[in-house]
């Protein structure tokens, strides 16, 4: 069989894997016994899913005075906590869309978990909207329906434009994710035994795949596309969620540069997760040779970039604010930089600005361990950077006389510190259930296999 | 189309497994060759050399995509305008129909539109949902091998089994029912 001879070794994607059938045992043997790190960690999340329970009823039977939101800072961690979410999720379909379109090759071995975790991510921040309106009750006033009072949304407000990109974005990502699956999950129903629980709900799900020319012929054609209509809408959805921002006129939120600013750090925060969640994944699993640090290097890069791209915006925002000579804003970025909130200011510069320069450094993009220490610092500067555009502009606007300082609430905390059990139930009980690295396409970029001796015939 | 035709008479399949590519491609040109063209490919991921010799070419799920995000963008522009007009509401002097604004959501209804439409209309081009347990199919497949199904009236099994057996199939499987190419 044609292994490492087709190609020098050095220029293949996976160059341990070394038949199709070993590319299912590995990945398969993902879904069978959970170690006893799994059972720990699944109990983590389900007890933050409790604390989020606790916490949202709490607000919800004594309503939203529970959090510390009120005049004038009536966005605080909520929100923060919301465009977070949906910066994580934007890497995956970055990853599976953008990436595959520019026909990236190291794409194959992440791009699963990352759009496993886009899915769960917009499900998170999902959750946001309707803990922050405070009578969730009311939550289907969102949407346009006809209703008795005639009335509309007004189509002209970035909120109202908000929940057309969430949703949309939530289903597409959905779709593409599910999609993609079919394929694998075919794979896993045919190595679990016929009459398993396992085995009848692959059966379900992969609708009865069976790899056929013209099952793949449609199957491509139809990713094509749908990774042509994803890589718009990731742009678009942060654009429009920046803009919840940019179309006031709060000193510090009303600036043209926010979509791509956001686009950008929604990028830099999303692949960070994805290293941060793939590092343990990897080792737990035994993934060496699909996630190779060759693969690691390929993401660093992509995280050094924008990492670039945000703190080029920082200082265009603090250039801006001294150069417009508005003094509203230079009073907010002064206050940013110095006032009550220096701390967070200063944890977002450091995490997101200074610590990323390291990754100029291929010793250390080649370190695993020192990847998942820097994405970790790049997760907490890019919630504090959202935390910082939220929540000190809000609370130094025009009138000195209004000026008030925010504090989150116990209650906003547990909602906040819960939500991330939510987020990871979901990627726990995905790698248990699902398989996490793309088989068919790890099998794609390997080097066919061709006769013995008898080379040459398949070109 | 196929020259082994007389669809009406019964017909017989036989299923090659093969572990090589190239030898799963050449089985499938000589088969052309010689006039059957009754053929389902099996392979583990998408290859293009199957494709190739099987002489795809355009796959009208582009049609679903294009239909379903031209739809999105009409609903999306129609359903805004008709909103802002069922009760025009005067800011500022400002035009009710507020068009900039209204391309974001035409914009995220041309998207979600056009994915719905692609996902039905590859579902329907792959024939699936199809959960009927009585299909041709080899579970290697899914795992590492490439499977060849031919159909073709009986009297030309044997030509059938010959092209199959030039290429060292691992396995030839015999499918007396000549079930239909899914």
């Amino acid at each position: 069989m044609a292994t490492a001879t087709e190609k020098p070794r050095g220029a293949q994607t996976h160059p341990d894997i070394r038949s199709y059938g070993e590319v299912n045992e590995d990945i398969l043997q993902m879904l069978s016994r959970p170690g006893k790190w799994w059972w720990v960690l699944l109990g983590m999340s389900i007890a933050g899913i409790g604390l989020l329970a606790f916490s949202w009823g709490n607000q919800i039977i004594n309503g939203i005075g529970v959090s510390g939101l009120n005049t004038p800072v009536g966005w605080g961690a909520y929100i923060t906590t919301f465009v977070f979410w949906v910066g994580i999720a934007h890497s995956g379909t970055l990853i599976s869309a953008v990436l595959f379109l520019f026909r990236a090759r190291w794409r194959q071995s992440i791009y699963r978990a990352a759009e496993a975790m886009t899915v769960f991510a917009v499900m998170t921040a999902g959750l946001y909207p309707l803990i922050h309106l405070g009578r969730v009750w009311h939550a289907y006033w969102l949407f346009p329906y006809p209703n008795q009072r005639l009335l509309w949304p007004n189509f002209a407000s970035p909120l109202v434009w908000d929940v057309f990109a969430v949703t949309t974005y939530f289903t597409v990502s959905s779709l593409f994710f599910l999609l993609g699956l079919i394929p694998d999950i075919a794979a896993a129903r045919d190595q679990t035994k016929p009459g398993t629980l396992r085995h009848r709900l692959y059966k379900s799900i992969s609708f009865g795949w069976r790899g056929t020319d013209r099952q793949w012929h449609h199957f491509g054609k139809a990713y094509l596309y749908l990774a042509a209509l994803a890589t718009p809408l990731v742009l678009s959805v942060h654009s429009v969620v920046s803009w919840d921002f940019a179309m006031s006129i709060v000193p510090g939120w009303t600036t043209t540069i926010f979509a791509p600013y956001f686009v950008a750090g929604a990028i830099f925060s999303g692949i960070a997760m994805v290293i941060t969640i793939l590092v343990p994944i990897r080792k737990v699993f035994g993934l060496e040779k699909y996630l190779t640090t060759k693969h690691f290097d390929a993401m660093a890069k992509l995280c050094l970039v924008t990492g670039l791209v945000v703190f080029y915006a920082y200082l265009t925002e603090f250039f801006m604010a001294w150069y417009s000579g508005k003094p509203s804003e230079r009073a907010v970025f002064w206050n940013r930089a110095f006032g009550h909130y220096w701390w967070a200011t200063w944890i977002m510069l450091t995490c997101n600005g200074i610590i990323p320069i390291m990754l100029w450094f291929k010793r250390v993009r080649y370190s695993i361990p020192a990847l998942f220490v820097i994405t970790l610092f790049i997760n907490i500067g890019m919630w504090f950077e959202r935390y910082v555009i939220i929540v000190t502009s809000l609370s130094h606007e025009y009138i000195p006389f209004a000026w008030n300082v925010y504090r989150p609430s116990l209650t906003e905390m547990g909602i906040v510190i819960g939500t991330f059990g939510w987020f990871f139930f979901w990627m726990l009980l995905f790698i248990r259930l699902l398989p996490p690295v793309a088989l068919a396409e790890i099998k794609e970029v390997l080097p066919p296999p061709f006769r013995p001796k008898k080379k040459e015939v398949a070109r | 189309m196929s020259a082994a035709k007389a669809a009406d008479t019964a017909r017989e399949g036989l299923l090659a497994s093969y572990e090589y590519l190239d030898s799963t491609v050449d089985t499938i040109t000589e088969l052309r060759e010689k006039g059957f063209e009754e053929i389902t490919a099996f392979a583990p991921f998408p290859e293009h050399h199957i494709e190739h010799a099987l002489g795809y070419h355009h796959s009208p799920v582009r049609l679903f995509t294009l239909v379903g995000g031209l739809t999105g963008a009409a609903a999306g522009f129609a359903f805004t305008v008709f909103t802002s007009m069922d009760w025009p509401l005067v800011t500022g002097g400002k035009p009710i129909v507020a068009i900039p604004a209204y391309v974001i959501p035409a914009f995220e209804m041309t998207i979600l539109f056009g994915a719905l439409a692609t996902v039905i209309g590859v579902l329907y081009n792959m024939r699936i949902p199809d959960l009927k347990g009585d299909v041709v199919y080899d579970p290697e497949f899914s795992a590492g091998k490439f499977g060849i199904y031919v159909t073709a009236p009986p009297e030309q099994m044997a030509t059938v089994r010959s092209i199959l057996e030039t290429n060292e199939p691992t396995q030839i499987q015999t499918d007396p029912k000549g079930r239909s190419h899914g």
